[in-house]
């Protein structure tokens, strides 16, 4: 299964040029009122790698999440992506640098229909999206491109269905093949698998595999078999602070995570 | 909800039944002011614009101004001013009405969409109700006396306006216009985007969408059309008064789109008609319009949200004619 059709090199993933960083966070802070949400977070997400965000309830995960794609302006600290500094920009402005995330309740638009829902990705690159004057068929141009992204992760018989009516499962694909039609540089999925049932789970797991071919994902996720499964670098939270780092075997051995968040003893 | 799947053939056929009772509307329009009153239908068509207009903005891209009547009696101020103190022709006097009610779109509108839900609509309501005192207490609007007298003129320089027939075809080819408009932006690569800031804002955002831009945006249109009426009104009525500016004409514009079907096309323009249409009834029998209209509002709620077309649309008599929205 292809994911995107997108400048995907066999092998990119091999390549040097994979290895670099594409987001950073440094010294990342965030107060509500009293209460720091989040201290002291510095997060290096490289290029062609699933690097994941784990922790239990209320670590901060979803606000580190707001912090980097601007939905939440951080108390201090800096971000920078593809060696631009964002700290200050506006969350729209981030999107369009290639920075895309998607939510922990499934963001599609749920009454119009998944066609229209890829299109609408599509319409800003496409230069279609102010024009109140034109009639809706202008967007067809759209449709090919929609069709292939669809296509891609398996939706192509459902591009007339609303939204809304798609199972849990299928609304999160169309979610990420909304997000592919930006050819985003970086992906933030916040918990992409959340309440779906056993083959959804593996079908998600298999698009984000494919999709971080040949891009940086980020990802909350609860389901450690997943992050076992998927992810190349973890980063677990607790508290709003960094506890450990690194790969599944390293995080998964270390005393205090086991404490704090598998409980004592987690096989 | 199961959605019908329309074959290419389902599709024309329907298609078909649709101009069909787009066509039957628009000669009832045509015939009836020889059957009806003419200023009545014209008050009608009036508030059916501006239902229209305010329906843009809530019914397709998801945003409750409490504040309408500002750009509605506004406009209408405008015209009336531009037309009786200046002598503008009626169709430079609407067209100053529409670009005064932009901007004040404008600027309500900057400061409103930095905030959302009840936020949003207090803040249109109290820059509203800033305009109202304003006309309350400024020179040029007379006051409580407002603007009386103004003069319908010659349309273009040769159409007698005065003649109530001449008046009416001229107030139906702008409604229709107007009408036309608000279709165009629901239905266009614009109104797409819209749609989706209605649907889910932050996923808009995230999508690289800059959100306060096409909301400002269609704010100003949506003023810009309620301004169209609102001009259109005061050269019907030969009048603009401070009711047309007073927080419960907001109040009726949001009655009308809600009775007749948030989201639709049809849908303001049937709700202005009841309203109007009962009004009038009961403006001569000394019954208070308010109570009827409050117990509307409760039952349209409580009852049928979607409104008289909406639950049309969502009947299965309309599912056959192929009808139903998609929105």
């Amino acid at each position: 299964m292809t994911a995107t059709g997108v400048n995907e090199k066999p092998g990119n993933h091999q390549n040097p040029a994979a290895s670099r960083v594409v987001l950073t966070a440094r010294d990342l802070r965030r107060d509500f009122g009293g209460f720091t949400a989040v201290n002291n977070v510095n997060l290096d997400v490289y290029h062609a790698k699933v690097h994941a965000l784990i922790g239990p309830n209320g670590a901060g995960k979803t606000t580190v999440f707001n912090l980097l794609t601007k939905f939440l302006q951080p108390t201090s600290g800096k971000i920078t992506l593809l060696d631009h500094d964002i700290t200050n920009m506006a969350p729209a402005r981030v999107a369009r640098m290639g920075l895309v995330r998607s939510f922990q309740i499934s963001a599609v638009f749920p009454h119009l229909t998944v066609l229209e829902n890829i299109r609408i990705a599509l319409q800003r690159p496409g230069n279609l999206a102010v024009q109140f004057w034109l009639p809706l068929g202008r967007l067809d141009v759209l449709n090919d491109r929609a069709m292939e992204l669809l296509t891609s992760v398996g939706l192509e018989n459902e591009y007339d269905s609303q939204a809304a009516d798609l199972s849990y499962g299928r609304k999160r694909v169309l979610e990420i093949a909304t997000t592919l039609a930006l050819d985003p540089k970086v992906l933030l999925l916040d918990e992409p698998m959340a309440g779906m049932g056993g083959e959804d789970v593996g079908m998600v797991a298999e698009l984000i595999r494919e999709v971080a071919k040949t891009r940086a994902v980020l990802m909350v996720e609860h389901n450690l078999k997943v992050v076992a499964d998927l992810c190349d670098h973890i980063t677990v939270l607790q508290r709003g602070e960094i506890l450990a780092e690194g790969d599944y075997a390293t995080v998964s051995n270390d005393e205090r995570v086991k404490v704090a968040y598998m409980g004592t003893d987690h096989d | 909800m199961t959605e019908i799947t329309m074959t290419p053939e389902t599709r024309q056929s329907a298609h078909r039944i649709q101009l069909a009772l787009l066509s039957v509307l628009i000669i009832g329009l045509v015939i009836a002011p020889f059957v009806l009153y003419p200023v009545f239908l014209m008050k009608v068509l009036c508030f059916a614009l501006f239902a229209s207009a305010f329906n843009l903005l809530l019914g397709f891209t998801g945003l409750l101004s409490f504040g309408h009547a500002a750009f509605f009696g506004g406009a209408a101020y405008f015209t009336a001013h531009a037309v009786k103190e200046w002598g503008f022709p009626p169709e430079a006097g609407i067209l100053l009405g529409v670009v005064g009610a932009a901007f004040m779109g404008l600027i309500i509108g900057f400061f409103a969409i930095r905030r959302q839900g009840i936020y949003f609509a207090m803040i249109t309501l109290a820059l509203s109700q800033m305009f109202f005192f304003f006309c309350l207490q400024s020179e040029f609007t007379k006051g409580e006396d407002g603007l009386q007298g103004v003069p319908r003129g010659h349309l273009l320089g040769f159409i007698d306006l005065s003649q109530p027939l001449n008046m009416y075809f001229f107030v139906l080819a702008v409604f229709a216009i107007g009408v036309f408009m608000v279709w165009r932006i629901v239905h266009s690569p614009f109104g797409m985007i819209l749609r989706s800031i209605r649907e889910n804002e932050n996923r808009a955002i995230s999508l690289g969408y800059s959100v306060n831009l096409y909301k400002l945006a269609a704010f100003v249109m949506s003023a810009a059309l309620a301004g169209l009426a609102g001009g259109l009104k005061a050269l019907v009525f030969q009048f603009a008064t401070l009711t047309d500016v007073a927080w419960q004409m907001s109040g009726e514009v949001i009655l009308m789109t809600l009775l007749g079907g948030i989201g639709t096309i049809f849908g303001p323009i049937f709700g202005a008609a009841f309203v109007v249409t009962v009004q009038n009834y009961l403006s001569t029998t000394g019954f208070p319009v308010t109570v009827l209209t409050g117990l509307i509002f409760i039952v349209c709620v409580l009852v049928f949200r979607r409104g008289i077309v909406g639950e049309f649309n969502a009947s299965r008599l309309a599912a056959k004619l192929g009808l139903r929205s998609r929105n």
